[in-house]
């Protein structure tokens, strides 16, 4: 416990003090939601969608928690060679403490991420319609915050290098939240884009946090808690594996 | 195969260096030692354990000071220090007072609130050589560890772990380079080449063998004088870019 504690609070230390990389990373998701909350409104209103703002805030917060938790995971290929990682691995510690350390760590900072961007939402326009659905949006972005870190995590401890990061981010990161209904309502889609959309992750934290924050679910928040429960198990399973068959 | 068959015992409170070219083997040597890599065949021995079989108990036995830095540079020395004795299992109330000590003792304490990205290559080495001291280890593996840095400060880091190995009967096994360094300090020599061990000794005796009147020409002889080629990983790829980014 005493491990996981002191990596967790590592990270959460690093974050505190990086105040131009916090600034920096609420940049995006605020230009998404006031470019297209106001862009779009008026037309989204006009098709009887209701209020675009109301809609997309949940959108963006899932995604600010989306490439934060990758990036931490991400973030490990450098730790690797030239950081504190091969401090961790020399240590006589099981390494699942060290990886679910800083899986938690990297969790907890998109958490608070995607609690700043909602924040920064509501001080913008977003008004959520259900105060009491904050603790069960609360629980969709922690989720959502470990998921993400866990995938990050897992495909760190497989990649060599800096090289497939592009790769990631442009095949992997985009297409899940482009196509995750974080932008755009799932009812009525055309079959592949909704087949899409049920097989990636994020469309059910979307949908949670929609579902506690506006009332419009459209899987249902007991199918989005369940689904997310379930990759989170997954995946951290998956990233504790890889992570302990990292070889230096 | 980086390291093919090799055999040598080093006695408790020696001081030896671990030569060879580069690509020769050392690093992979000292990775299979910290178990930081797992041998396909042979049987090691260190402090009296298998690291293959028991790597916690081994790695309470060992220090490392790796080729690249494993510092958080982004917390301070103070942070760095107490992170590994948590890692350790130093007991809570022991933490602070070996923190404070080795701090001292590297004459790094009156900079323990600063920021390790604000420090000199010689202070990071130095805390690093006091961080892998701080859980009282049998045995220091120094992999390289005056690369890059001023006469001035290798002359320090060298009179300190001498004066270490004598003081505390600490057995140290370090790589480097610079063979005038390994001439002074090392009490037996090691070389390595190829991933197999061609020359064994003091520095006296090796140079008795091969008729020559320092280590260098000495290891030169053994090595022949022909430039490896090493062909360059994507480690070493990021090592050369960490390094123009360090500006050095």
């Amino acid at each position: 416990m005493n491990v996981i504690y002191i990596l967790w609070l590592r990270q959460i230390k690093r974050f505190i003090r990086s105040k131009a990389r916090l600034v920096g990373s609420l940049g995006q998701p605020l230009l998404y939601f006031l470019a297209f909350g106001f862009g779009f409104g008026p037309v989204y209103a006009k098709a009887g969608g209701g209020n675009y703002l109301e809609f997309l805030a949940p959108g963006v917060i899932a995604m600010s928690i989306l490439f934060t938790a990758v990036f931490s995971g991400i973030e490990m290929i450098w730790d690797r060679q030239f950081g504190f990682l091969k401090e961790t691995f020399v240590a006589p510690v099981p390494r699942i403490q060290v990886v679910l350390g800083r899986i938690l760590g990297g969790a907890t900072v998109s958490f608070v991420q995607g609690l700043i961007v909602l924040i920064l939402t509501v001080l913008t326009g977003f008004r959520f319609s259900n105060l009491y659905g904050l603790p069960l949006a609360f629980l969709f972005m922690f989720l959502i915050a470990v998921l993400f870190t866990a995938i990050g995590t897992a495909l760190a401890s497989i990649m060599e290098d800096m090289h497939g990061f592009q790769l990631v981010i442009n095949f992997l990161i985009m297409p899940i939240f482009f196509l995750s209904g974080a932008m755009f309502p799932l009812a009525g889609l055309p079959k592949a884009l909704a087949v899409a959309a049920a097989i990636d992750p994020l469309s059910y934290g979307v949908d949670g946090l929609r579902g506690a924050l506006s009332n419009t679910a459209h899987f249902g928040m007991a199918t989005d808690l369940m689904v997310l429960l379930a990759g989170v198990a997954v995946c951290l399973t998956l990233a504790v594996w890889l992570f302990k068959r990292i070889r230096m | 195969m980086a390291v093919d068959e090799v055999s040598f015992k080093v006695e408790e409170g020696e001081i030896v260096a671990f030569l060879g070219p580069n690509g020769a083997g050392k690093t992979t040597t000292i990775k299979m030692f910290t178990t930081l890599s797992v041998p396909t065949k042979g049987q090691l021995v260190i402090n009296g354990v298998d690291p293959v079989k028991d790597p916690a108990a081994a790695r309470r036995s060992f220090g490392i000071v790796f080729q690249d830095q494993s510092l958080d540079e982004d917390l301070t020395a103070y942070e760095n220090m107490y992170i590994h004795t948590v890692l350790y299992g130093v007991p809570k109330k022991e933490r602070k007072v070996r923190v404070e000590k080795m701090l001292r003792f590297v004459e790094l304490w009156d900079r323990k609130d600063d920021l390790v990205k604000k420090f000199s290559g010689g202070m990071r080495r130095r805390l690093e050589i006091a961080r892998s001291l701080t859980h009282h280890p049998k045995i220091l593996f120094l992999d390289e560890p005056t690369l890059g840095l001023d006469p001035q400060t290798r002359n320090h880091i060298w009179e300190f772990v001498k004066d270490l190995n004598v003081k505390e009967k600490m057995t140290v096994f370090f790589s480097t380079h610079y063979l005038d360094e390994a001439a002074r300090v090392a009490d037996r020599i090691i070389i390595i080449d190829h991933g197999k061990i061609i020359g064994h000794g003091t520095p006296q005796s090796l140079m008795n063998e091969t008729g020559t009147d320092t280590l260098e020409a000495a290891f030169l002889k053994l090595t022949g004088s022909v430039i490896r080629d090493e062909e360059a990983g994507t480690v070493d790829n990021m090592r050369m870019h960490v390094r123009l980014r360090r500006g050095k």
